[in-house]
């Protein structure tokens, strides 16, 4: 992979203002994000997994400024579409689509199926006239397993599962080179989010999609994923091939996630499991050094003061950390708490 | 739809009952007798007693009800004690229209300025625009009519002289009194429609709308206004039912002959068939209303269902 991304995130900070007091001043920020960077090859799936509020979303939708961020770079396909004026971002945005996670929040109640897909074709100048594009909505809906007789109905006629297909015909409409899929399958049930996934990977092989996939269910993200970026408070801290980070991952919150999963293996009984004790600090004012250290078992006395930045630890996975730097001990083998 | 309205129509039936019912008993609730009040306190025992068999008061209550009920849809309300004319007519021909022309162009006076001001706050959230306006708008809700009538009255007719002071004869009669009863409705409107639209303009569909390209203005009028009226539409409906029956201060304070100062004045002078006419065609004109906002509900909102 050592050729040019085809999403460059650099830097990338998004700071929300808190305003208070009558006259509505900004008196603090929420650090949804700060100073993140990553790659996203084309062809490839990448997925951002931690916890609520670390950050994942904000991410996803800082890329594709649904919310405006505080500072730092998107290089998109060679352009930074943060310097973008509005009207040559909107036209951009056809080459980047989102999808998002609760499928009856995200299409629109009084717009019918058609009419949904219907309008993006129009705005981005797809198909010549209103038949064509009538054809191309029909057939766009085929491919994601929705009848031609449905293209006229409106969204509440349709199950959960139906709509997360209608918005990803949606997406898939103006033929985008990225899709971020924003928690896309959590609010589904197991089943059918198995059926979203395959059509997901499906599409991918047709039509070469590259995914940014945003979730906190670790499952999910091992079945899709080539690479995946963990996130803690903000901050990227640990990036991975999925192979490497499911069977040797280096950062202790990444091992704090992992075995959290609950395993069907019984024999595996004695694996050791990793509770963090705590709660998330506040984004509002993060902790000092690594943000992690106040949870982490493995704490030295530089953590609380020294910022830790990635740095590989072999070929394709990065790692935050101070204990994973070249030449330390392997703190894997410290008991916890010792 | 029209089996929609059909349905919503047949609604209306058990709503009048009740209406009726509550009219046509007043008369018998109300302290003392109906046919003495009506005869005249010096009438005497064989003038009640008269006046009693004249209104039918001596026959079973269900007749009664059922003759009244009769008698108003044929259009006939009974006389009316202070000026011995059909109380329709008196409703009718002048009155109602007074009113129905004040609570109209006092609603179309709240909804385009409830509105405008309720879509500038919602897309300037906590601006200075957003606080201002908000202010305005808990000033608008919390003025009495009579005093907000007063002092437009001292500014603009007596001080400047741009507005007559009282009548209800042309457009320039109509402006003081149309801002005084539209303004609390403006308020109510603009304060509704800015929290309607902040809930509507945080949904994942209008993020969808912003990565399709959608524009700015469009995202707001398209995807997010129309969500964001059907709550509206409800309060609007309302207020014009309101205005129809609450304009009494305004009309007392502007001394605008509508339905309201009828009430006042047959109230005043004991008019008891005037009173329950105007408070029946008032109740009528509510739930019509009603009916149709409704069916306005309906067409901008394909999910609502009777059921």
């Amino acid at each position: 992979m050592s050729k040019q991304p085809l999403l460059e995130v650099k830097n990338l900070k998004q700071y929300f203002p808190i305003k208070g007091g009558v006259l509505g001043r900004t008196v603090n920020h929420v650090k949804a994000v700060d100073d993140i960077s990553f790659e996203v090859y084309e062809g490839e799936t990448v997925s951002i997994v931690g916890e609520s509020g670390c950050g994942k979303s904000t991410t996803g939708r800082a890329i594709l400024r649904l919310d405006e961020p505080t500072a730092g770079e998107v290089n998109f396909d060679g352009e930074d579409l943060l310097s973008l004026n509005k009207s040559k971002m909107r036209e951009k945005r056809k080459d980047l689509q989102i999808i998002f996670q609760d499928p009856y929040a995200s299409l629109n109640p009084r717009q019918t199926v058609g009419q949904i897909i219907e309008e993006v074709l129009k705005i981005q100048n797809i198909g010549t006239s209103s038949k064509d594009r009538r054809e191309k909505i029909i057939s766009l809906l085929e491919t994601v397993g929705i009848g031609a007789h449905q293209v006229d109905r409106y969204p509440h006629e349709f199950s959960g599962g139906q709509r997360q297909r209608i918005g990803i015909a949606r997406a898939l409409s103006v033929n985008p080179k990225l899709i971020i899929c924003d928690e896309a399958v959590s609010a589904l049930d197991v089943s059918i989010q198995a059926q979203v996934l395959n059509l997901l990977k499906e599409l991918q092989r047709k039509f070469q999609l590259t995914y940014l996939f945003i979730s906190h269910d670790l499952g999910v993200v091992r079945h899709i994923s080539d690479r995946i970026i963990v996130m803690y408070l903000g901050k990227v801290v640990e990036i991975s091939d999925t192979q490497s980070l499911f069977e040797n991952p280096q950062h202790p919150y990444t091992r704090a996630l992992l075995s959290a999963i609950p395993s069907m293996n019984f024999e595996e009984e004695k694996r050791e499991r990793i509770i963090l004790t705590g709660d998330v600090p506040s984004p509002i004012d993060p902790p000092k050094g690594c943000r992690f250290h106040t949870r982490c078992p493995y704490k030295m006395e530089r953590c609380a003061i020294e910022e830790p930045v990635l740095n590989s630890v072999s070929d394709g996975q990065r790692v935050a950390c101070h204990l994973v730097e070249k030449g330390a001990v392997d703190y894997t083998k410290i008991p916890v708490n010792s | 739809m029209l089996t929609f309205i059909i349905r919503r129509f047949l609604q209306i039936i058990p709503v009048m009952i009740g209406v009726t019912l509550a009219v046509f008993l007043m008369m018998h609730l109300i302290p003392g007798d109906p046919a003495q009040i009506m005869a005249g306190e010096r009438a005497d025992e064989a003038q009640v007693e008269q006046m009693r068999e004249n209104l039918g008061l001596n026959d079973p209550l269900h007749e009664q009800y059922l003759r009244y009920v009769g008698n108003a849809i044929q259009g006939d309300l009974g006389t009316s004690i202070r000026t011995n004319r059909p109380v329709v007519n008196e409703i009718f021909d002048s009155r109602i229209w007074i009113t129905i022309e004040l609570a109209f162009w006092g609603t179309v006076l709240a909804v385009i300025f409830g509105l405008i001001a309720g879509i500038i706050s919602a897309t300037r959230k906590y601006s200075f625009a957003d606080v201002s306006l908000m202010i305005v708008a808990l000033f608008g809700m919390s003025m009495p009519n009579f005093w907000l009538g007063i002092m437009l009255i001292y500014f603009f007719s007596v001080n400047l002289g741009w507005f007559p002071i009282v009548g209800w004869e042309s457009w320039k009669h109509m402006v003081l009194p149309v801002i005084t009863i539209g303004s609390g409705g403006a308020a109510i409107i603009a304060r509704m429609t800015r929290s309607s639209m902040l809930e509507v303009l945080d949904n994942d569909y209008i993020r969808t709308a912003h990565a399709k390209g959608v524009s700015e203005r469009l995202v707001v009028y398209k995807h997010a206004l129309r969500n964001a009226l059907i709550p509206v539409v409800t309060v609007v409906g309302l207020q014009f039912g309101t205005l129809l029956g609450g304009a009494v201060i305004t009309e007392t304070v502007f001394a605008v002959n509508g339905i309201g100062r009828l009430v006042v004045d047959a109230i005043k002078a004991r008019d008891f068939p005037m009173v329950q006419g105007a408070i029946l065609v008032c109740a009528v004109a509510f739930v019509l209303v009603n009916f149709l906002v409704d069916i306005a509900y309906r067409l901008i909102n394909k999910r609502i269902d009777l059921n």
